[in-house]
């Protein structure tokens, strides 16, 4: 049997476990979402080292380069360490300093960048000549044009929503209205797509190059949920199911 | 005190005006600045994420030790992660087959068959919850959630192609396919709306970033002294 075969076997029981949920919370689910939170913290650590900390801290710090040691990340390594002062509640206070510099930075970057392409690019994009050479592009311009500022109006809450600040808003609640409907749709749609990714997976997964993997564990997972919930339904488990 | 509070307040000042001011000045050295200081920022977030994986360290390692219910699943979560970081380091941290060879890293196999399906599947299954609660939810009441229904009605139908094979035979001849109507409410009705919570984000960040600047803003100090 082929490693390909063994992880194959992996991945559906996993698959499996997970829309086990469907049916209740059960042990199946539960060994999944825990192997899910290891799995992944274990892939961070290891992207946080090979990809970062490895190739811009440790080896032109440590191990040196063509151009020799480069001593300056000596400071980012000071501050990176002084975040670890966290776990010593007496040291603490000095992870701020470490917080402080990253706020800092932050905010420093993001007000030229957030004016420059959230603000002046976004209006500079929706005040344009209605005209533009047909009468669809016009239409769109305009309704563009009232979406963008009924929808700001709706937000601008310094002054009463009454008379014609209150007709704007009502346009803007009804953009958003619009705007909420097709964003659920699209993440519907999106949810669909991985949900038949999954699907095709556990097709493929049942055929008898991998030796019916798909409808093997499925069997057993059914089986087991059953007995499962037999034993728990008299008490024997730590969660009861529920009704 | 004052290393306490006013050294991190004047550490953020400083940083935030010298980088605020960097943007305005098209010189080598100030983009090389920022090229170092973006590095910098890279290397303490990297420790700063060492506080999470402490703290899930901590709670699973309690649940372990007090024999919670369920403690056989924080086992399963350090096992999960020790066994990945190991696979991980064995494999150089590369998850990709060997461009000559084509043998798979134990790291790529631990991503592609388990992290992978996991994600994927946990997300999966929100659909089903999505449209139970849009099935229990969804009631044309005003003219609000008829646009709301309409709109994610279009999106929804005009993404399958049985969708619009109905609207095709409900529709004369000349009309728009729905795949078209729902692009025009995408690129039009939602572009409008997304622009205008983008300026107003967008100015919300610059005023929260003055105010962490200034000192305004204290909340990333935490609590106490």
């Amino acid at each position: 049997m082929s490693a390909e075969v063994v992880w194959t076997w992996v991945a559906a029981g996993l698959t499996l476990s997970m829309f086990s949920f469907l049916y209740r919370d059960n042990p199946f689910f539960k060994l999944g979402e825990h192997l899910y939170v290891g799995v992944t913290v274990g892939y961070m650590l290891t992207v946080t080292w090979f990809e970062y900390l490895h190739p811009k801290l440790w080896l032109p710090l440590v191990v040196g380069t063509e151009t020799g040691h480069d001593w300056s990340l000596l400071v980012p390594a000071f501050f990176g360490l002084l975040v670890l002062t966290r776990f010593v509640p007496s040291l603490a206070w000095l992870s701020r300093w470490s917080f402080a510099l990253l706020v800092g930075f932050g905010a420093g970057v993001s007000i030229p960048r957030y004016i420059s392409s959230n603000i002046l690019s976004q209006v500079e994009g929706t005040v344009v000549p209605l005209w533009a050479g047909h009468w669809g592009a016009a239409v769109t311009t305009g309704v563009i044009l009232v979406g963008v500022i009924s929808t700001l109006v709706y937000f601008f809450f310094s002054v009463e929503h009454r008379g014609a600040i209150r007709v704007v808003s009502r346009v803007g609640v009804y953009f958003l209205m619009v705007s909420f409907g097709a964003s659920f749709g699209a993440t519907v749609m999106g949810r669909n797509a991985l949900l038949f990714g999954r699907f095709y997976d556990l097709v493929d997964f049942a055929g008898a190059r991998y030796y019916h993997a798909t409808l093997v564990l499925l069997a057993v997972m059914v089986v087991s949920l059953a007995v499962w919930a037999r034993w728990a339904g008299r008490g024997g488990g730590s969660e009861a199911p529920q009704a | 005190m004052f290393l306490q509070r006013q050294v991190p307040l004047a550490i953020c000042f400083v940083v935030g005006v010298v980088f605020v001011f960097q943007d305005f000045v098209p010189h080598h050295d100030s983009e090389q600045l920022l090229t170092v200081f973006t590095d910098w920022g890279i290397i303490i977030t990297g420790f700063a994420s060492l506080l999470g994986v402490g703290s899930l360290i901590q709670v699973h390692w309690l649940h372990i030790k007090r024999q919670n219910a369920g403690w056989g699943y924080s086992v399963v979560t350090y096992v999960a992660m020790v066994g990945t970081l190991a696979a991980g380091i064995a494999s150089g941290g590369k998850a990709a087959p060997d461009a000559q060879t084509g043998v798979m890293p134990a790291f790529g196999w631990v991503y592609n068959y388990t992290m992978v399906p996991l994600q994927g599947t946990m997300f999966a299954i929100l659909a089903f919850f999505v449209a139970s609660v849009a099935f229990r939810s969804f009631r044309a009441r005003s003219v609000d959630s008829v646009l709301l229904l309409v709109a994610a009605v279009i999106l929804l139908v005009g993404n399958v192609p049985l969708g619009e094979a109905a609207w095709r035979w409900v529709m004369p001849e000349g009309v728009p396919g729905i795949a078209d109507v729902g692009d025009w409410v995408m690129n039009t009705l939602n572009l409008a709306v997304r622009r205008a919570i983008l300026i107003g984000v967008a100015l919300g960040i610059v005023a929260t970033s003055l105010k962490f600047i200034l000192g305004i803003e204290r909340g990333y100090l935490g609590g106490g002294d």
